[in-house]
C-alpha cells in the first residue's frame, strides 16, 4: 500500500473527472474526514486517513482490500474504473441517464442502453461523456459514455445506441471471480 | 412314577431363581438374627423355635414347582380320596400358626425343626446351596423309612402335611409374584407440578432418558406395570414430549429455513424495499418484532438473487440466525471492530451499517479464496469502513489489537444449518469434534487477547456458532472463562433464544453461561444458532504479549511440560539418617535369609 505517484494520480483524476467533472475536489476536501487514495496490488483505494493508519498494522501479503476501491492500473499503464466506484460516482456525477424498467434487465446483462428504454437524460450532455445510468427509482445501475450528445439522441431510431456500457453492477454477481 | 421319584433331586433351579431364594434367604436369617438381638433375654427354645418356623418357611418355599408337580402326579395314586374340607381346617390352622402354633400339632416335627435351626446356624455363613437344603428336608430324607411302612393310619396325616406344604408354596409364591409386580411400579410420571417446572429451563438429559425407558418399559407391560390411576394415553403422551423436542429437530432439519433477507440501512429503508420488491411479484413479510431490518420471503416470480435492488446493494439474502451475533455485539459509531471469520460478509456488512459507516471495520478471513466474496458484498452494500484482511484469526492481537469490540463467528461443525447443508450429517467425523472446538477455544482466547478492555464504549466479545453442539458452545465459552479470568458473560440483550446449558453429560459449566442464547430450528423456525457476549473488565497480562498463533502454541507446549517437572523442591535428604535406616533394612533382610548379617556386611567392609 502507498501514495499515488504524480503521474498515476493525474491518470486517476482525468478519469474521474470525466464523470464526475468538478465535483472531484468534493473527493479530495471532505467536510467530515480527510480521505486519500492508496494504491495496493495495481489497485486505487479510497480510504478515510484514520482507516488507512490502521491498515498500515496489516502486513502486505495479507492485505486484500481497504476502504472503496476504485479500479485498477492496467499493465499498459491505463486506469480502468471499476463498478466498486459507482456509489461515489453516482453521488457526484455531472451527467446522468435514467433508463426505464423494461431496459434495466437488458443494461445489467452488459448490453448498451439503447434509445427504446431512455428515460429521461441531463440536458445538454456531450457526445463521448462519462455518465451514470441510473433505474427511473433513482438507483444507480452503472456507467459508461454518450455514443451522441443529448439533441442527436432525438434524431435516432428506438434501436440506436446511446450509452455504451462500461461497467454495470450485474458484474458483482458476473465477474467476482476477476473484479477483485 | 414310583414313590422314591421324591427323594430324588429336583432339577436345579435356574439362575435367577436362585438367587431370588438366596435373597430371600440371606434377608430371612437377618431378620431372625435381629429377633434375636432384641430378645436376647429369651429362652433358647423360644429363639430356636422362631428360628425353625423361619427356616421351615424358607424350606417350603424352596422346592417350588419341583415338587408341587410331583405331588400333583403321586395324590391322585395314593390318595384317591381326600377330604378336602379337613383338607381347609388344616390350611386355616395353618396359616393362623406364626408364634403361637399348637405344640400338638408340632410336637413331631419339633424335633426335626430342632434340628434344622443347629444346622441353619452352623451353616449360617457358608454358602448355601438350595438344593442340598431339599435333600435334608425332614419331610422327605428322615420319613423315608416311614414312608416303606406307609399304611392307611398315617396316609392320611402325612398327604395333609404334603397340602400344608404345597399350600404355604402357593402362597409364598403369590406373595412373591405381588411383590414381582408393585416392584416396578414406581412412579415414571411426573405429577403436574414438576411438569410445568419441565416446560420451563432446560432438561436433565439423563432424567429424560430414563425417563423415556421406564414409560416404554411399561408400555410394554401395561396391564402390570402402569401405576394405578394413570391411563396408557397418559404414558404415551408423556413418551412423545419427551421424544418430541428431538423429533422437532430432526425434521426442522429437514424442511428448508425461509428465505430472509436483510434491508442494507445505508441504501435504503424496509419499508421502501419491500415495496419495490412487491411490486416485482415479490410476496414477503417481516421476519419478527425482534429485527427492524429483516424480511421473510414466501415466494417470489423474480430471482430473489438478482433483481436490480440485490445488484444495486439495497439488500443481502442472509439467514436471520445472522443477525443475532451482531445485534447482541451492538456496534456503536466511531468504534474500531474486528470480525475475526467475516466471509461471506453478511455479518460484517451489517456491523458496517449499524456504524452508519463510520468507524472501522477489520474484516479478516482466514481463506483468500472466501474474501472474494467478503469484498464483493462489502462493495456492493457500499461499506466504506471496512479493511479485508487474510489472516489466521490467531494471530490477531500480534497483527492489531485495541479494538473496542470483536465478533467471533467461529467455524464450526455446523450442525445448525443441516437444513442448508446436508453433508454435515455424512462428512463430519469424530476427529471434526475434537479438532473444530480447539480451534475454537484459540480463536476465542485470541479475540479476548484482542480487545481493549478500558474502551469507553465497548470492550465487548461476542462468540457465535451455527452449531448446537455443547462442545463447541459452553465448552468454549467455559473454557475462556476458566482462561482468562478478566472477562464475564454479560446479557446478550436478544429478545429470542434459550439460555445455554450450565451442565451437561456430568459436566457443570459457569452458572453465568445461563447468560448465553442457543437457538434450535424448531423453535424459532431460524437455523441452529449459539451466541455468547463477553465483557472484557480488565487487561490482562496476555494484553501485552505480542506473539502470534504459533509463538502461543510454543508457550503453552512449554508450560505444560514445566508444570510436569518436579524440581529440587520435592523433598530434602539427610544422608546420615537415610544411612542408618538402610543399614537395619539391609540386616533384616539378610536375617530372613538366614544370614549372619554380622558376617557378611563386615565381609563387605
Amino acid at each position: 500500500m502507498r501514495p499515488l505517484t504524480e503521474e498515476e494520480s493525474k491518470t486517476v483524476f482525468t478519469k474521474l473527472a470525466n464523470y464526475v467533472g468538478k465535483n472531484l475536489v468534493h473527493l479530495i476536501d471532505r467536510p467530515d474526514e480527510p480521505y486519500c487514495f492508496r494504491l495496493h496490488k495495481d489497485r486505487v483505494y479510497y480510504v478515510s486517513e484514520s482507516s488507512m493508519r490502521l491498515a498500515i498494522s496489516v502486513a502486505r501479503p495479507n492485505l486484500v482490500s481497504l476502504g472503496t476501491c476504485f479500479g485498477k492500473f492496467t499493465k499498459s499503464g491505463k486506469f480502468k474504473l471499476h463498478i466498486t466506484s459507482l456509489d461515489y460516482l453516482a453521488q457526484y456525477a455531472k451527467y446522468k441517464i435514467w433508463i426505464k424498467p423494461n431496459g434495466e434487465m437488458p443494461f445489467l446483462y452488459g448490453n448498451h442502453v439503447l434509445k427504446a428504454h431512455l428515460g429521461r437524460i441531463t440536458e445538454d450532455t456531450p457526445e463521448h461523456q462519462g455518465v451514470v445510468v441510473f433505474s427511473m427509482n433513482d438507483v444507480p445501475l452503472g456507467f459508461g459514455v454518450t455514443a451522441r450528445s443529448t439533441i442527436d439522441t432525438r434524431k435516432l431510431d428506438p434501436t440506436a445506441i446511446i450509452v455504451f456500457h462500461q461497467a454495470d453492477v450485474g458484474e458483482y454477481l458476473r465477474d467476482e471471480e476477476t473484479l477483485f | 412314577m414310583g414313590r422314591r421319584s421324591k427323594n430324588k433331586q429336583g432339577v436345579p433351579p435356574s439362575f435367577d431363581e436362585f438367587q431370588a431364594r438366596k435373597e430371600k434367604k440371606d434377608a430371612k436369617r437377618k431378620r431372625t438374627e435381629e429377633a434375636i438381638a432384641e430378645k436376647p433375654a429369651k429362652k433358647s427354645k423360644d429363639i430356636n423355635y422362631a428360628k425353625s418356623n423361619d427356616s421351615k418357611k424358607t424350606k417350603s418355599s424352596k422346592p417350588k414347582k419341583n415338587t408341587k408337580e410331583e405331588e400333583k402326579s403321586e395324590e391322585p395314586e395314593d390318595l384317591p380320596e381326600v377330604d378336602y374340607e379337613e383338607l381347609a381346617s388344616a390350611k386355616k390352622s395353618l396359616f393362623d400358626d406364626s408364634d403361637e402354633e399348637a405344640p400338638e400339632a408340632e410336637a413331631e416335627e419339633l424335633d426335626d425343626e430342632f434340628d434344622i435351626g443347629s444346622d441353619n446356624d452352623v451353616e449360617g455363613d457358608e454358602f448355601y446351596d438350595s438344593d442340598e437344603d431339599d435333600r435334608a428336608k425332614p419331610m422327605f430324607s428322615d420319613d423315608e423309612d416311614d414312608m416303606e411302612t406307609l399304611n392307611a393310619a398315617n396316609m392320611e396325616a402325612l398327604s395333609r402335611k404334603l397340602d400344608e406344604e404345597e399350600e404355604l408354596e402357593a402362597e409364598e409364591a403369590e406373595r412373591e409374584l405381588v411383590e414381582g409386580a408393585t416392584q416396578p411400579k414406581a412412579k415414571i410420571l411426573p405429577t403436574p407440578e414438576e411438569e410445568a417446572l419441565l416446560q420451563k429451563g432446560p432438561q436433565d438429559l439423563t432424567m429424560v432418558r430414563t425417563r423415556m425407558i421406564e414409560v416404554v418399559k411399561v408400555l410394554e407391560n401395561f396391564k402390570e406395570l402402569a401405576e394405578e390411576g394413570k391411563s396408557r394415553a397418559e404414558y404415551t403422551n408423556r413418551l412423545l414430549k419427551d421424544i418430541s423436542e428431538a423429533m422437532e429437530f430432526f425434521e426442522a432439519n429437514e424442511i428448508a429455513r425461509p428465505i430472509t433477507i436483510r434491508t442494507n440501512t445505508l441504501k435504503t429503508r424496509r419499508r421502501d424495499l419491500a415495496q419495490t420488491l412487491v411490486n416485482r411479484g415479490v410476496n414477503l413479510q417481516p421476519i419478527g418484532s425482534w429485527t427492524k431490518v429483516g424480511l421473510q420471503i414466501f415466494d417470489s416470480q423474480v430471482p430473489i438473487g438478482a433483481t436490480p435492488e440485490y445488484l444495486a446493494g439495497q439488500y443481502i439474502l442472509q439467514a436471520a440466525s445472522s443477525f443475532l451475533p451482531v445485534m447482541a455485539l451492538d456496534p456503536q459509531e466511531n468504534e474500531r471492530i474486528l470480525d475475526m471469520a467475516a466471509a461471506p460478509g453478511g455479518k460484517t456488512t451489517y456491523i458496517s451499517a449499524l456504524m452508519k459507516n463510520t468507524g472501522c471495520v477489520f474484516a479478516n478471513d482466514a481463506n483468500k479464496a472466501r474474501t472474494k466474496s467478503l469484498i464483493a458484498n462489502i462493495h456492493r452494500l457500499g461499506c466504506k469502513n471496512t479493511i479485508v484482511c487474510n489472516y489466521d484469526a490467531r494471530e490477531f492481537p500480534k497483527v492489531i489489537g485495541g479494538f473496542d469490540r470483536i465478533l467471533l463467528d467461529a467455524p464450526c461443525s455446523g450442525t445448525g444449518v443441516i437444513a442448508k447443508d446436508e453433508s454435515v450429517k455424512v462428512n463430519r467425523s469424530e476427529k471434526d469434534f475434537i479438532q473444530i472446538p480447539h480451534l475454537q477455544k484459540q480463536l476465542l482466547l485470541s479475540a479476548i487477547d484482542s480487545v481493549d478492555a478500558n474502551s469507553a464504549t465497548g470492550g465487548v466479545i461476542v462468540y457465535s456458532t451455527c452449531s448446537v453442539a455443547v462442545d463447541e458452545n459452553e465448552a468454549v465459552v467455559d473454557y475462556a472463562l476458566r482462561k482468562r479470568p478478566n472477562v464475564k458473560l454479560v446479557e446478550s440483550g436478544l429478545q429470542i433464544g434459550k439460555e445455554g446449558f450450565t451442565s451437561y453429560r456430568g459436566k457443570h459449566f459457569n452458572p453465568s453461561i445461563s447468560l448465553t442464547r442457543r437457538y434450535y430450528p424448531h423453535t424459532y423456525n431460524v437455523d441452529g444458532f449459539y451466541v455468547a457476549k463477553f465483557k472484557k473488565i480488565a487487561p490482562s497480562p496476555h494484553d501485552i504479549s505480542k506473539a502470534g498463533a504459533k509463538e502461543k502454541e510454543s508457550l503453552a507446549r512449554s508450560e505444560a511440560e514445566e508444570e510436569g517437572i518436579i524440581h529440587d523442591d520435592f523433598a530434602e535428604f539427610d544422608e546420615a539418617e537415610d544411612k542408618e535406616i538402610i543399614d537395619q533394612t539391609m540386616k533384616r533382610n539378610l536375617k530372613r535369609k538366614g544370614i549372619n548379617p554380622s558376617s557378611v556386611l563386615n565381609k563387605n567392609k
